[in-house]
Formats: C-alpha cells, sequence, structure tokens
C-alpha cells in the first residue's frame, strides 16, 4: 500500500540549498509539501504556521488525497473558525521525514534515483522547524503572527520560538512537552520494534516490493493509539462489550469491541503512513528536549523568546503529555519574563481531546489569535 | 468606562501606566483589561479557576493556572513592578506567607480584602452568636473560601511587625470612600498599597 501512498501528488516546493541537520550531515536540497488557506496580506503580517503532530499531514482543513477523510483539523481551521482562514493566512507544511510529500525515507537517492530508506538521516524536531522556516523563506514570509501545534506540533512550536524567536509573535502550544519522557520514548520503542520485527520491513527496503511492513506498522499504531485515549474513554466507548457476537469465542478472534476497533485503526493507518516514516518521526520525538543543550535548564530554551506570548493548554485526562510537562514549560518562561498563558482543560477524550470537540479550547485559540495586541 | 468592582477601580486609578504587573487571583481579567486599555499594561495573571481563566484567555489575556499559595514560588524576584492580590488573601492557607511572596516577586502591592470588623460582621456576630453571613460575605462558616478572616487592625499589625512599608490606603463602604481613622468600624473593604521596607 505504501507504493501507492507514495503516489500521491502533492503541492510542494523544492529548495535546492543544503538543510543542516543536528546529527552533524546534512540534506543536499529539501522537498517540503504544504497547503495553505487564505491569503497573505498586503504586509505580509498575518501568516500562521500550524504544525503536525506524530501522524498528521499538510491537510489540516482540506480531505486527506489517500483517505478522502475530512482535514485532521477542520473543525478549528477555516472561514469564521477560531482559526480564521477569512483573517489568517495559515500553512500547515508536511514535516521532515514524513510520508506525505516532504523529504524522507521514501525520497530518492540523488545518486541512484532509489528510495533512500534507512540512508535517509535520522532527523530532529529542530531540523522539522529548520525545513518550514526555509519554507517561509521561500515564500516571502519572515514574520509569523503565530505558530500553532499540538503534541509534536507542540514540540515544533516551542523550538520555533526557541530558535527563531524574531519571528513569531505568539506560540501556541496544546497537549505538549518540552521533552521526551522515559514513559513515552517507551512506547515509541515498542512501536518501532513491532515494525522492524515484521519480515516484510527488511531493513527497510520495501519501497519496491510487493510486501510492505503493514503487520508491524498496525501494531505500532494500536499501541500508539491506546496512549492517545483515556482509560475512561475506553471503558465509555467499549466497555467489556462483545463485537458481533453474544458470547465468547474461546478463540483469539477479536472478541472485543476494544479489539476489533484497534485493529481496524492499526490497519487503516497503514493505508496512509509509511512504515519507515513512523522509525524516523518517533525517533526525532525521542531525541527531542529543549533544556538539554542548556544543562537541563529549560528556561535557557526561552531565554531569548520573552516577547514572544506564549498559549499552553493541557487537558485533565491526557496521560501521555501530562499537565505536569505544560507546567514545566509555564516555569521556565516566568523565570524568563514570557507573556504566558496556561489552563488545564477538562475533556474526556485523553491526548486526542486536542483534535476533538472541546468548545473551551476554541475560545482560547481565537482569545490568543485575536487577542488586542 | 467599564463597571469595575470599587476595589480594581481604586487599584486600576492607582497604579502607574506601563509597568510590570501581576494580578494574582486575577478572575476573568476584568482589572487585566482595563489596565491593558487604560495604563498600556500587559498585566499577567494567575488564576484557580478554571471558567474564569477561560473567560481571561478568551480576550487574549496571559493567565496561567494556579494557586497562590503554592505556584507564586514560580516566579523569580522582582519579575514585576506590582503585585496586586485583591479579595483573595483571606482564601489563602497562609496570608502571611503570601504577603511575603507578593513583596519578593515586586518591590510594591496592592492588597484588597473585606474587612471583617465592619460594624455590621460585629453587631451579627454579637447579636446571633453565629459566623456573620452579609452582604460582602454572603457565604455559610463551613463553606465560605474565606477561611481567614482578616481585618483593618490585623493587617495594619502584621505590616508592621513583618516592617513593611504602608504607602497609601484605601477604605470602602459600599463604594464610598471612609477615612482611615473610622476605618475599623467602618470600612467594608480595605486596599493596602504596601512596598517593602
Amino acid at each position: 500500500m505504501a507504493s501507492l501512498l507514495h503516489q500521491i501528488r502533492h503541492q510542494s516546493v523544492t529548495i535546492q540549498a543544503p538543510l543542516p541537520l543536528d546529527s552533524g550531515q546534512s540534506l543536499p536540497s529539501v522537498t517540503i509539501a504544504y497547503q495553505s488557506y487564505g491569503a497573505l496580506n498586503a504586509d505580509r503580517s498575518n501568516a500562521v504556521l500550524i504544525c503536525h503532530a506524530l501522524t498528521g499531514d499538510q491537510y489540516v482543513a482540506s480531505d486527506h488525497p489517500a483517505t478522502g477523510k475530512p482535514g485532521w483539523w477542520a473543525r478549528m481551521v477555516g472561514p469564521g473558525k477560531p482559526v480564521d482562514t477569512d483573517r489568517f493566512f495559515v500553512i500547515c507544511a508536511n514535516v521532515l521525514g514524513s510520508c506525505m510529500g516532504t523529504s524522507g525515507p521514501a525520497s530518492p537517492d540523488a545518486a541512484t534515483g532509489a528510495p533512500l530508506g534507512m540512508a535517509f538521516p535520522v532527523i530532529t524536531i529542530a531540523d522539522m522547524v529548520r525545513a518550514q522556516a526555509m519554507l517561509l523563506d521561500h515564500l516571502g514570509i519572515s514574520r509569523l503572527h503565530a505558530v500553532i501545534g499540538g503534541s509534536m506540533g507542540g514540540m515544533q512550536t516551542l523550538a520555533w520560538a526557541a530558535t527563531y524567536p524574531e519571528r513569531l509573535t505568539s506560540a501556541i502550544v496544546i497537549a505538549s512537552a518540552a521533552r521526551h519522557s522515559a514513559q513515552n520514548i517507551a512506547f515509541h520503542e515498542v512501536g518501532r520494534q513491532a515494525i522492524m520485527a515484521d519480515p516484510d520491513w527488511q531493513d527497510g527496503n520495501y519501497y519496491d516490493k510487493f510486501c510492505m511492513p503493514t503487520k508491524g506498522l498496525a501494531v505500532a499504531r494500536m499501541a500508539a493509539h491506546i496512549t492517545y485515549l483515556s482509560e475512561e474513554g475506553l471503558t465509555e466507548k467499549f466497555g467489556r462489550r462483545l463485537q458481533a457476537r453474544d458470547i465468547k469465542s474461546f478463540g483469539f478472534d477479536a472478541d472485543f469491541q476494544v479489539e476489533s476497533y484497534l485493529r481496524h485503526q492499526g490497519l487503516a493507518f497503514t493505508d496512509r503512513f509509511d512504515a519507515n516514516a513512523y522509525l524516523y518521526i518517533t525517533r526525532a520525538m525521542d531525541y527531542f528536549d529543549l533544556a538539554e543543550p542548556h544543562d537541563g535548564r529549560l528556561a535557557g530554551a526561552f531565554a531569548t523568546a520573552k516577547d514572544v506570548r506564549f498559549t499552553l493548554v493541557s487537558f485533565d485526562t491526557d496521560w501521555l503529555y501530562p499537565t505536569a510537562e505544560s507546567r514545566r514549560i509555564v516555569q521556565a518562561l516566568h523565570a524568563v519574563g514570557a507573556a504566558a498563558s496556561f489552563v488545564e482543560l477538562s475533556a474526556p477524550f485523553g491526548h486526542d481531546s486536542f483534535l476533538l470537540d472541546v468548545p473551551a479550547l476554541d475560545r482560547i485559540m481565537a482569545g490568543a489569535l485575536g487577542g488586542g495586541w | 468606562m467599564s463597571a469595575l468592582r470599587p476595589d480594581l477601580r481604586i487599584i486600576a486609578d492607582a497604579i502607574p501606566a506601563g509597568v510590570r504587573a501581576l494580578d494574582i487571583g486575577c478572575g476573568d481579567g476584568a482589572l487585566m483589561a482595563e489596565l491593558r486599555a487604560q495604563k498600556a499594561i500587559d498585566a499577567r495573571g494567575l488564576e484557580i479557576d478554571v471558567a474564569a481563566i477561560e473567560a481571561a484567555m478568551a480576550q487574549g489575556l496571559s493567565v496561567v493556572q494556579g494557586d497562590a499559595n503554592r505556584d507564586l514560588a514560580d516566579y523569580p524576584d522582582d519579575a514585576f513592578d506590582y503585585a496586586i492580590l485583591s479579595q483573595t488573601l483571606q482564601t489563602t492557607e497562609r496570608p502571611d506567607l503570601v504577603v511575603d511572596e507578593l513583596l519578593r516577586i515586586a518591590p510594591r502591592a496592592f492588597v484588597s480584602f473585606p474587612n471583617f470588623a465592619h460594624w455590621r460582621v460585629r453587631l451579627s456576630l454579637l447579636w446571633t452568636g453565629r459566623m456573620p453571613m452579609t452582604r460582602l460575605l454572603p457565604v455559610a462558616w463551613y463553606e465560605t473560601p474565606n477561611i481567614h478572616h482578616v481585618t483593618v487592625s490585623d493587617f495594619r499589625v502584621l505590616v508592621r511587625d513583618k516592617g513593611i512599608r504602608v504607602e497609601r490606603a484605601w477604605y470602602l463602604s459600599g463604594d464610598k470612600p471612609t477615612s482611615d481613622a473610622a476605618a475599623a468600624w467602618r470600612a467594608e473593604h480595605a486596599i493596602f498599597l504596601i512596598s517593602r521596607g
């Protein structure tokens, strides 16, 4: 299926300039696929960058070309929506290392034309942000009204504030963290091992083969999907209800609704995502620790960002990036005197709350973007 | 001009323009919005109630969810020019330590509170023998958030003992000012501007 995925045409630009990476390697050129909504105003002051999450993409408010489903944040972004495309020029770029048109492991080797696979260099969140900055340079946008992101998008947003503080007015960070915890890394490692244990993975050289590591990728997605939900949400949605049967099978079919749901989620995911991209992006997230270059002092990362206005939101049922991680960011922002807003919202959907119907988040988003300042 | 609560009106009028201010227990940000509009003050807020924080954030105000009992420690020394604690002192676990924190975070602080020694409160206690419930203190003793009732005289003694300077004080009966001398009996509200001694 991945071969079909890679046949989709995306709007993209190829920038013929080297992209230096945190690993010390560099990409000789970079292709960035992106979508934009609304119109850039005359003084180029209304641009908003949305950073997507691990398995997100640039189709924030338009139908997904592989699945046909509405954009992943269509409820938040559009005309008259909290991120109002009648007011703002909204840009969302597929992240570096991903599989929706931006340079990643499925990109061709410059010399041979064959997919790079695991020869693609390991990338970081900061590398993703540097690639986005190159895109904005290409689009002639020197300063953003806001950078917005949930989950891994929030990490990019924090990295934006730390790396290019002079290029953004507001940073809106939802259900995110300034570092990956041991638990976060542990769950990612389960996913990566599931992919790499699939015999069809073939050390990442599967692009021209008949079989893709869909089983491994599906298991990775199943494990990750659990972390995006809350126990309360799972119990409410599925409880111990059986799937299309009245009695237990005393076998290993998907007896329970929750099993059937997860299997479906895992399988559907393989239609729209590339296993190698999953390895690379989870690795980038695991390497993320904004405080690391500052002797573990997070405030050091924001020392030059005190003029950025930060808005942070966490959710009470999100155990993947819990409120304590947002509070840690707030403390660091207090230490540098940056304007910060923070609230923990109550929502039953766990980490996924940032994507779902939480009206308070809509109001906060509109306020953070509108704001009078 | 918006209909600001009388003690907030006094603070909004007294604070100099353009300063850095932290409003502790800022509620829905009414004072912060006024300071932004009238005094070009980019105020920051701390508030515990989520609905109030949402309302403030929806106006684009910088408000952080937190508890005055614990989270003031996150602010560095002299982070602000003014700290503001309106109608919150009497709800804190250790008002004396909160006052210390105010004057660590900022060299000056506004503190406003309902005066528990207002004559109506005194009479209510005297005649009924029960914890007073008045217009300003309308909640029964077992569910009131006001766990440390304080009087004008109590506060004067507290700041004197701590060597804190009282730069100015305002006393309100209803929304009318009342004199220093009569305040102990007649003030329903007191607003103090204090600074490091």
